[in-house]
């Protein structure tokens, strides 16, 4: 569903993402991993139309997209979240989904009518008249999440949806996440939250300095010692063979 | 719609207004009406940019000037009546507010340097209808006075008074129409986090920009009343910095991105200026007393008037942004 081909982005000198090759299958969940600047919400950046890439291409559901505006693609199917949540703060819960829901149908009742749907599947119903601004940060995250699934999504784009959040707050919104993967949506996600990611995903890429070093399910993945080395520095893979 | 209280008193207002030139026979006070309106319509058209969109603009004269010319033009030097003219006014507004829109808000600016460039087009208009022949130059435009509806002048101020009536009813309803429309719901969201706006789906360029070709259309028809009216334009009238100025004063004191902030504001700006006007009658003296009025507004009442009748609510985000820098922009 989504292909992406021998990304990279350059800031100046930094190379952010070096030619990275990915793809997500329809009704999968992906997982991004990887250690802190390792490229991760850049990566997702360019995918979701925000950031111009310097070679590469992306695909989804095989038409190039690179290039085109966030908004053209999210009509063709593809929303991201963002990782510093980015409520409409001045208004209700109720007016940022109805946002969301705007894209595709232009009548306020069917708007509200999708925004009350959505809130219902995220656990939002009883929020739905507080202003954004006045919701804690899981609640603001579920927002993020609402607001995108109201837009209609083929595939979800979650940057770190449970950074933030307490255990009993994460295994809520995974079972969110579950549900909306049973709905159809194909996901793909960046997440810190190892659990998480062990929990949810099918399969998962890590990315480390821009690089991607592993792919596999997540039990493949936490026994890579390219892996291990990546989060806790060189040799680490060999100390804890040693330790155990 | 159901008849609540809220439709009631709205209605009430509307007939109460629509009947003042029966019991106000004082030619003075229906000016100073239909001076309201016109401020109140003004108004609106920048808050529609402003208010609703987040889009301060400094500038926003220079579609009354360009509406204004573009009608008086047609009648000086072709003859053709403003009836018609005027609907040439309010496509030239239009077209303008495409051209600034396209200009600045694809190369991305925004905040005060939005608001900047907005200011730079009215001047460079300003200089321009000065330069070229064709708007009278510096000596200006003279209008015959030919009272006839074709001409849209009237006998009497009351004439001025429903036209004023109308147009401020008409921005009203497109206020109204913006607050339960998909587009005006684009628009708040653009205010309140573009970025987010875009990842959503809207295309934020496009909404803007038909956002101040909205601006431009009404500043357009603006022109063409304040010609008519008033039968003299030159430059510094038609692009003064006052009426700028003025239409974003009365929705910040009214209440930005609310659909009758314009019209209170600019009913207690004009009756603040009318009582200082009495009792020191100083050349200017209005522009001090404005320019305190806004310094108190934004420090206590960032939402307006208006925001001292609804419940919650902090600093506005657009002004918050633009205050601070357009950190988040």
């Amino acid at each position: 569903m989504l292909r992406v081909e021998g990304v990279t982005k350059r800031f100046g000198g930094l190379t952010a993402v070096s030619s990275v090759d990915l793809d997500v299958a329809e009704g999968e969940i992906v997982s991004l991993i990887g250690p802190n600047g390792a490229g991760k919400t850049t990566l997702f950046a360019m995918v979701a139309g925000f950031l111009s890439l310097n070679e590469g291409e992306i695909f989804l559901n095989n038409a190039p997209i690179a290039g085109m505006k966030p908004h053209q693609i999210c009509k063709l199917g593809m929303v991201r979240t963002f990782q510093i949540t980015q409520p409409f703060a001045g208004l209700t819960t109720l007016q940022n989904i109805m946002v969301g829901a705007y894209s595709h149908t232009d009548s306020p009742a069917e708007a509200q009518q999708k925004a009350e749907e959505v809130a219902e599947i995220v656990g939002m119903s009883a929020l739905l008249a507080s202003g954004a601004d006045s919701l804690t940060v899981a609640g603001r995250k579920r927002l993020e999440l609402a607001r995108a699934l109201a837009t209609n999504p083929k595939l979800l784009l979650l940057d770190e949806v449970m950074a933030g959040l307490n255990p009993t707050e994460i295994d809520e919104i995974v079972a969110v996440i579950k549900g909306i993967r049973d709905t159809g949506v194909t996901i793909f996600l960046i997440e810190h939250v190892m659990k998480a990611v062990m929990n949810l995903s099918d399969r998962s890429y890590v990315l480390n300095d821009g690089k991607l070093i592993a792919t596999g399910t997540p039990a493949e993945i936490a026994e890579n010692p390219l892996v291990i080395e990546a989060y806790l520095g060189h040799g680490a893979a060999d100390e804890m063979v040693n330790a155990s | 719609m159901a008849l609540n209280k809220y439709t009631i008193w709205l209605l009430l207002s509307a007939i109460i207004a629509a009947c003042a030139p029966i019991f106000i026979t004082s030619k003075f006070y229906i000016d100073v009406l239909t001076l309201i309106f016109f401020t109140a319509y003004i108004g609106q058209s920048w808050n529609i940019l402003g208010g609703y969109a987040g889009q301060f603009s400094f500038g926003g004269v220079m579609f009354f000037g360009t509406g204004a010319y573009a009608s008086s033009v047609l009648l000086t030097s072709f003859g053709i009546p403003p009836i018609f003219g005027i609907f040439v006014a309010i496509f030239a507004g239009a077209l303008l507010g495409l051209i600034v829109g396209f200009m600045s808000f694809r190369s991305g600016l925004k905040g005060s340097y939005f608001a900047l460039i907005t200011l730079a087009f009215a001047e460079l208009l300003r200089v321009l209808a000065n330069s070229v022949e064709f708007t009278g130059g510096g000596v200006g435009l003279f209008l015959t006075y030919a009272p006839g509806l074709s001409n849209l002048q009237f006998k009497t101020p009351i004439g001025f008074y429903y036209f004023a009536f109308l147009l401020m009813v008409i921005s009203i309803l497109i206020a109204l129409w913006l607050e339960r429309s998909r587009f005006g719901a684009q628009l708040v969201a653009i205010r309140e986090n573009e970025e987010a706006a875009e990842a959503l789906g809207i295309n934020t360029l496009k909404c803007k920009i038909y956002a101040i070709m909205i601006m431009g259309a009404m500043g357009g028809a603006a022109g063409t009343f304040y010609a008519q009216k008033y039968l003299y334009l030159d430059p510094p009238i038609a692009y003064s910095i006052h009426l700028s100025v003025e239409m974003l004063l009365v929705t910040i004191v009214g209440g930005m991105g609310t659909v009758f902030g314009p019209l209170i504001g600019a009913f207690v700006l004009h009756i603040v200026n009318e009582i200082a006007r009495h009792l020191i009658d100083t050349p200017g003296l209005s522009l001090i007393v404005y320019g305190v009025i806004l310094i108190v507004i934004i420090s206590y009442l960032p939402n307006g008037l208006i925001g001292m009748f609804k419940k919650k609510m902090g600093r506005p985000t657009a002004l918050n942004k633009f205050l601070s820098g357009d950190k988040d922009a």
